[in-house]
């Protein structure tokens, strides 16, 4: 891909990742072409595209998420603070702790709502019980959820519904202060009210993380990105700020997916 | 009108073939059940004559006198108990490697098919192995060699159970887990055996249920013992093989105490599938 189709980012922002070259392969086939990418700190970036076009692929590249399974493979390089996390010697879990993750189907551990949160945080911290609690009741107030359960923390995480779940695992990624968070489709399995609390704090993390976020729906990237990259095929064809790409893209192509001529 | 006709036929004619069907499938689960029945009430009748509190007190006797089976109880648990305990650490880990690990490589597979040979070998065969391996080289039977027949039975069952219900927790609990920053053994030890826990414990109850009941690898290990002895490295006495001693013996003291002890093993062997159902509804996770 030339870079003709990367805008420029306009704003002054510190570039928290950047990608060059990135190629991605399942096996045999090759899911990500030569992708180029610089997504700025502290703003919401979303992927957009249809199914199969690469955009979960490229953001499970960022946490290094494939490499759980053998035969997925990326060649390139992927900065973040200016380190090649493809690098053989990126420690993965020092990487994962420092970008966290939010998946599409909420995925609560089977332990309580507390342990659930502070998980995470043993992980890599060594708390005092009360500064857990503490720990415990900031991620909860930040992830919306704090009022709906502070009364039952020793309750099993898997008792809340699934709008209520997916704002626990969120706030489960938040508690060990990740500095970017990526975000998988994480309204897609849920209901209107419970999609617009999580827009709602999207907008709200992003004064402190950088957030990545794939989604299938083209209103909810405009409503809480400020950039977009629309993907097509395992390229990019388009990246800029999210209020140029939806009214006036670059590209034909774009032009027809957001319109709905496509996809 | 016609074709709503023909709908009507089509219709009654499946809801026939409904009825049909659904009345065979009962006929078949009467005739197993009645097999059950028929052997629990058998049991029941022969048993409860020697059924009291002298069963459990009482040592075996001789021909003719009283007793009961107090020596043979003992042994059972003790066998069945260390044989579950040196068999169930093994057999998960075992499971946990197949399930976690396994993905990589020709070891797994190879195991994999390994294991199932063992799972479908008979009993007989594990504890002619353990004959020839244990018992000729220290020139006596022995409870550890029961136990160790009896271990060799449980692996086999713990690390299918344990990889079954490993499977079964969806990939999206461990991403979730791996992208907190857990290392894997925490992902495992901390997640997934944690979300598989009822069915891997299930399934540890289902394989003492197995051994329990086990006669052919303890006849050629533990063999028997008249006296009451809870030394590991003497014979021990136990109930499958009591019963097969003396249920094939002349003497109607001994049948009846035969009786008894078939009726002890199945009413312990139910009690433990009941134990294993009511825990694997209770605690199993829904995703």
């Amino acid at each position: 891909m030339n870079a003709a189709v990367l805008q420029p980012v306009q704003e002054a922002l510190t570039q928290k990742i950047q990608v060059k070259n990135l190629n991605f392969y399942y096996g045999g086939f090759h899911a990500l072409k030569d992708i180029n990418l610089q997504i700025p700190e502290r703003r919401v970036t979303a992927f957009i595209g249809p199914s199969g076009c690469g955009k979960s692929t490229l953001l499970r590249t960022f946490n290094r998420m494939y490499a759980l399974y053998p035969k997925q493979e990326a060649r390139g390089e992927i900065f973040i603070d200016g380190e090649d996390i493809l690098s053989p010697r990126q420690d993965l879990n020092r990487l994962r702790a420092k970008v966290g993750m939010v998946f599409q189907k909420p995925t609560p551990f089977p332990m309580s709502i507390h342990d659930n949160i502070a998980f995470g945080v043993r992980l890599y911290e060594s708390l005092s019980a009360r500064e857990m609690e503490e720990r415990v009741e900031w991620a909860l107030r930040k992830a919306a959820l704090w009022e709906e359960v502070k009364d039952k923390l020793k309750q099993s995480g898997t008792s809340l519904s699934g709008g209520q779940q997916q704002r626990l695992c969120i706030a489960r990624g938040i508690a060990v202060k990740p500095e970017v968070l990526l975000l998988d489709e994480p309204a897609s399995a849920l209901d209107p009210i419970s999609t617009g609390r999580i827009e709602e704090l999207v907008h709200e993390l992003k004064n402190d993380y950088t957030i990545v976020i794939v989604t299938h729906n083209m209103q909810q990237a405009a409503r809480v990105s400020d950039y977009t990259a629309y993907m097509y095929l395992g390229e990019m064809m388009e990246f800029g700020v999210t209020d140029e790409v939806f009214i006036k893209p670059k590209k034909k192509e774009t032009e027809d997916y957001i319109t709905g001529r496509f996809g | 009108m016609s074709a709503s006709m023909a709908i009507m036929g089509l219709y009654s004619r499946r809801l026939w073939i409904n009825r049909f069907n659904l009345a065979v499938s009962l006929l078949t689960m009467l005739i197993g059940l009645f097999w059950l029945g028929w052997i629990l009430l058998t049991l029941f009748e022969a048993g409860f004559k020697a059924l009291g509190p002298a069963l459990f007190f009482t040592m075996t006797p001789p021909p003719g006198a009283s007793g009961g089976l107090s020596n043979a109880i003992a042994g059972s648990v003790i066998m069945a108990a260390t044989g579950t305990l040196i068999g169930t650490p093994i057999g998960m880990m075992a499971g946990i490697y197949l399930a976690e690990f396994g993905s990589r490589g020709w070891l797994a597979p190879v195991t994999r098919f390994i294991n199932d040979i063992l799972l479908s070998a008979p009993s007989i065969v594990v504890g002619l192995f353990v004959y020839e391996v244990y018992v000729i080289h220290t020139r006596h039977f022995s409870a550890w060699a029961g136990t160790l027949a009896l271990a060799l039975i449980v692996i086999p069952v713990v690390i299918r159970t344990t990889e079954n219900m490993l499977r079964l927790v969806p990939d999206s609990l461990r991403e979730a887990a791996a992208a907190l920053g857990a290392p894997q053994w925490k992902v495992i030890t901390l997640v997934t055996v944690r979300a598989a826990k009822a069915g891997i414990i299930t399934g540890i109850l289902l394989a003492v249920a197995r051994i329990s009941g086990e006669t052919a690898p303890l006849l050629f290990t533990a063999l028997n013992n008249q006296f009451w002895s809870l030394d590991m490295n003497q014979p021990m006495a136990n109930l499958p093989v009591v019963i097969f001693q003396f249920a094939m013996s002349p003497y109607e003291n001994w049948q009846h105490l035969a009786w008894a002890g078939a009726l002890l093993i199945t009413m312990g062997v139910l009690v433990l599938n009941i134990l294993a159902r009511v825990f694997f509804r209770n605690k199993s996770p829904t995703y």
